[in-house]
């Protein structure tokens, strides 16, 4: 009995895919096909079938073949649309999905990356999250769209189906199809608002040196009167005009060793947005820091790749 | 759900340039082709009001308030009303289309406002086709569907930008790809036998011979070069002179306009030499007289032949008609004429010109019984009495003919027939006035007789003992032309309205595509539709089999259409067709190939899974990184060998 059901259900995901794959998500690249494409006519669509059936009675009640020839002539165009609309989606490809950076509760920038085929791909709509954005591929083309997803909670969040439809090209049909991609976003803590700074153990000793070699950051353009032994020669070497390293930013800032064990008498989830507010309020001032987490351990270090490794490591905890 | 989803998705953002523009052109053209049936005022009120309005929202923006809107519909239905004394019926009905369609843009804020404008559009221009269904004004209205199609497409968002001419282009192309089917359907479409409400009326506006005649009143009917009919022959056409087409037969007499008898009654009898067999396509009159070739000798289905062979249909010819019937160009009509018929064709009214009836009497006198005597006195009159053929006489005062013979001597075909059967009843010879067409011209690649409204005419009949009612022409005593050559002939010198004749003989050749767009498109009737199959031994094809067929018909277009619109061009590349040939014959023994997976990782899979074809696996293995990265441009013969070989390779399961 429950093999049947099974088997039923494997024939209708492979026959009818579109109805049934929004309960299981599928892997990129998704395929538009004649299988998963759905038409109606639009409401619009309905109304002018009726204008035409209306036109089409006056045409033979007065036995006016003209005017019969341009109703036939309207209503094989809007049949013909029909299969426009339709094309407008076939073939359409979504290949990859890019995500931004959030923090729960704020909305993040989903990038969707579509590909068309041969053929042109005008006026496609895709709706995710009460959101619409409409845009037109050309043929072999290539388009990236850019959603908001709301996010609620940190953690890996799954993507939400997205709905690709088009009344392309006169408003009387609505072709459509769901897209339910298996790829989920990370979205980081959200960090407390406010709280003790970390506790520093001992004063470490400033270190005044420059962080040599890695950060083009900590260079600025040559002005003049600069004086000649600040010039970066080997950075300039590889730029088009001369780089100076710039003493006046403040060079290194005390480091922050934070971890999660010195916030034990806290709830796991106080501890993230605690340790969430010390990188962030780090990384504003460009502060280093190393963050030792029960699942990671991750090294003394600034800067925005930095910040995002430890906010996806947080954001990761279970 | 759909329902309620669709009106979610009709977010109402403001109506873009572009469209609102579109759709301003749409109503242009729509007013276009509505304007000559539409009173000049109207027309020239409704095109500024357009123009306005788009002015307004180009340069100012914001829409019209509502008081306004409804005192514009107020004013509207008032002026319709004022004009044609109702809202209903063809004129005042296409006058109120009109009106709305442009008062709807004043309301046009939002794209579904402007998606309703095109839709009403469409049947506004539709309805210009109940007026004049010629192949021009076809045409004109099928181009102002290019405007109303781009304006839907133009309010789907994010399509390709274009200058404003090019988005009329894929609507062209619409249109053309639909055009098939549009002709499948107009075949096949089962026309109704009766209609289902009344057919409108359609006498007004429409020029053409009218039921009684008096002096000047063919000037404007002389002018007009549209077609009236066409006519066909079997067999050699009648030559020039003989091509006398009669359509009302004048008797009464009041001093100023001719007008018919209303008679029932047997048709005269006739007897008639060779019968010539023809075929008319009368254009729309919007009157029940149907013009025949002289003389006809019976009358064609759903007419009536009168006493005097007047062809009266049963309804008036509201469209295109066509007809065929059989006339004798050489006859005797009616050898015996009653008394009462005689006192009839004699009657003059007292008291109007005197010097007419003076001339008659001493003509009487002069040639005593001779009749043909008189008849030759009044035709040397009209030749050598220094009359002349023009279309633009001079007034004529209360005794018209008096006027004419004695004073002005100026006129056209209805001045001479009107003073010459005067003189011919004031000297005792009964006689009549009869109306119709004469001439035409003969389209030699359509072989056909083309007559137009122009070559209307008119012409006496005199009853002579034992020749019974003889057919005399006094114009064409005065301007032989006309009646050898045409009516453009005779008018060339007179008025030179023609202007050009090669202009007018250029349209005439050109007619013969009327003439098509006549026969093939206009005149396909029930009676047409249901011969259609006749080729193929169905001599009655009726309603069920028109509709299979069109069933039939409709799904090939269908079929054809889906074929398109799923075919995608196959793979160019050959190494990456074949290999999906591979991994759809894996995929089903069980080994799918993983998204982003490499082809050496998916092979030792493969081969894993399938140890029995291991060699061969990776033998495709190697070909295929081969054909991959070892060439630039792989070798044909290596290519082949990897397309055979994943065409051969068939998984063998394993038993376990």
């Amino acid at each position: 009995m429950l093999a049947a059901i099974r088997r039923a259900q494997t024939w209708a995901e492979r026959r009818l895919p579109a109805l049934t794959r929004h309960k299981r998500p599928e892997s990129l690249p998704i395929v538009l096909h004649r299988r998963r494409v759905y038409i109606v006519p639009t409401a619009f669509g309905a109304a002018f079938t009726v204008l035409l059936l209306i036109m089409l009675l006056g045409a033979l009640n007065y036995t006016n073949n003209a005017a019969l020839m341009l109703t036939c002539l309207l209503g094989s165009a809007s049949s013909a649309s029909m299969l426009i609309a339709f094309r407008s989606l076939n073939g359409l490809k979504l290949t990859a999905i890019r995500q931004g950076q959030a923090i729960a509760g704020e909305p993040m920038a989903v990038h969707l990356v579509f590909a068309g085929s041969e053929h042109a791909h005008a006026s496609v709509h895709a709706d995710m999250n009460e959101q619409t954005e409409a845009f037109s591929i050309g043929p072999h083309g290539e388009t990236v769209l850019n959603l908001q997803l709301d996010t609620h909670r940190r953690g890996w969040r799954p993507m939400p189906r997205i709905k690709l439809w088009s009344n392309w090209p006169l408003g009387l049909f609505h072709a459509w199809s769901w897209l339910h991609p298996e790829q989920s976003v990370l979205v980081w803590p959200r960090p407390e608002s406010g709280g003790p700074p970390p506790v520093v153990p001992g004063e470490a000793g400033r270190q005044q040196r420059l962080h040599q070699g890695e950060d083009i950051a900590a260079l600025r353009a040559y002005r003049a009167g600069d004086p000649q032994r600040h010039i970066a020669w080997k950075h300039s070497a590889r730029h088009e005009n001369l780089l100076v390293k710039d003493f006046e930013q403040p060079e290194a800032q005390e480091e922050w060793h934070l971890d999660w064990r010195q916030l034990a008498q806290l709830t796991p989830e106080a501890r993230i947005a605690r340790l969430a507010r010390w990188l962030g309020e780090a990384e504003t001032v460009g502060r280093p820091t190393s963050l030792w987490l029960p699942t990671e351990d991750i090294a003394l270090g600034h800067g925005r790749s930095h910040y995002a490794h430890c906010m996806n490591a947080l954001a990761q905890l279970p | 759900m759909i329902g309620l989803r669709l009106f979610r998705h009709k977010h109402q953002a403001p109506l873009e340039r572009r469209p609102f523009d579109l759709l301003c052109i749409t109503v242009a053209v729509v007013l276009g082709v509505h304007a000559p049936h539409l009173p000049a005022w109207l027309t020239v009120v409704l095109a500024a009001m357009l123009g306005l309005r788009w002015w307004q929202r180009r340069h100012r923006g914001g829409r019209a308030p509502g008081y306004l809107k409804l005192a514009l519909l107020a004013l509207l239905t008032a002026a319709v009303i004022y004009h044609y004394d109702t809202l209903f019926g063809r004129e005042p009905g296409a006058a109120l289309v009109a009106g709305l369609l442009v008062l709807k843009l004043f309301e046009t804020e939002t794209p579904r406002d402007a998606r309703v404008g095109a839709a009403f559009s469409c049947f506004a221009l539709m309805t210009a086709l109940l007026f004049d269904q010629g192949m021009v004004a076809t045409a004109l209205v099928g181009l102002g569907l290019l405007p109303a199609l781009a304006t839907l497409r133009a309010l789907q968002p994010a399509r390709p930008e274009t200058s404003l001419p090019r988005e009329l282009l894929p609507a062209l192309r619409l249109l053309g790809a639909s055009l098939p089917l549009a002709l499948l359907a107009f075949v096949f479409v089962p026309r109704l036998s009766s209609p289902l409400w009344g057919a409108p009326n359609s006498t007004q506006g429409r020029t053409g011979l009218s039921e009684d005649m008096s002096p000047g009143d063919f000037s404007e009917l002389l002018m007009d070069d549209r077609p009236a009919m066409r006519v066909t022959f079997v067999g050699t056409p009648p030559p020039n002179a003989q091509r006398y087409f009669r359509a009302y037969v004048l008797w009464n007499y009041d001093g100023r306009t001719w007008n018919r008898r209303e008679l029932d009654g047997a048709p005269a009898p006739v007897e008639h030499g060779p019968a010539i067999q023809y075929t008319i396509a009368l254009e729309a009159t919007g009157q029940r007289v149907l013009p025949v070739l002289d003389v006809p000798l019976d009358a064609p289905q759903a007419a009536h032949m009168g006493p005097d062979r007047e062809m009266r249909a049963e309804r008036p010819v509201n469209d295109p008609l066509v007809y065929s019937l059989r006339s004798a160009p050489s006859y005797r009509l009616q050898g015996q004429l009653s008394e009462r018929e005689r006192r009839r064709a004699l009657q003059l009214p007292a008291g109007f010109d005197p010097q007419a009836h003076a001339l008659g009497q001493r003509w009487r006198a002069q040639y005593g019984d001779n009749d043909a005597a008189i008849v030759q006195a009044a035709m040397t009159l009209f030749h050598d009495g220094g009359f002349s053929y023009t279309l633009g006489p001079p007034p004529l005062g209360r005794n018209t003919v008096d006027d004419f013979l004695f004073s002005t001597h100026e006129g056209f075909c209805e001045h001479y027939a009107s003073s010459f059967v005067v003189l011919m009843r004031a000297a005792g010879i009964p006689a009549r006035v009869v109306t119709g067409y004469q001439g035409g011209y003969w389209n030699r690649i359509g072989n056909y007789l083309l007559v137009r409204q122009a070559d209307a005419h008119a012409w006496s009949e005199i009853w002579l003992p034992g020749r019974g009612w003889v057919r005399m022409d006094p114009t064409a005593a005065v301007r032989p032309e006309r009646v050898s050559q045409g009516s453009a002939a005779a008018n060339a010198t007179a008025a030179g309205w023609a202007g050009n004749q090669w202009w007018l003989a250029w349209r005439n050749r050109w007619d013969i595509v009327n003439q098509w767009w006549n026969q093939g498109v206009i005149g396909f009737d029930t009676l047409r539709q249901r011969g259609l199959l006749t080729p193929f031994g169905v001599h009655d094809t009726g309603v069920g089999l028109l509709g299979l067929l069109l069933a039939i018909g409709g799904s090939l277009f269908a079929v054809g259409g889906l074929l398109w619109a799923v075919w995608q061009r196959p793979e160019a590349d050959q190494a990456r067709t074949a290999m999906k040939l591979l991994e759809k014959r894996l995929a089903s023994a069980g080994v799918t190939r993983r998204h982003s997976e490499g082809p050496q990782h998916y092979f030792s899979r493969a081969a894993r899974a399938l140890p029995s074809q291991r060699v061969e696996l990776e033998q495709l293995m190697r070909t295929y990184l081969d054909l991959r990265y070892a060439h630039d441009e792989p070798p044909a013969d290596l290519l082949r060998n990897f397309r055979q070989a994943a065409r051969d390779f068939q998984p063998r399961r394993v038993v376990k």
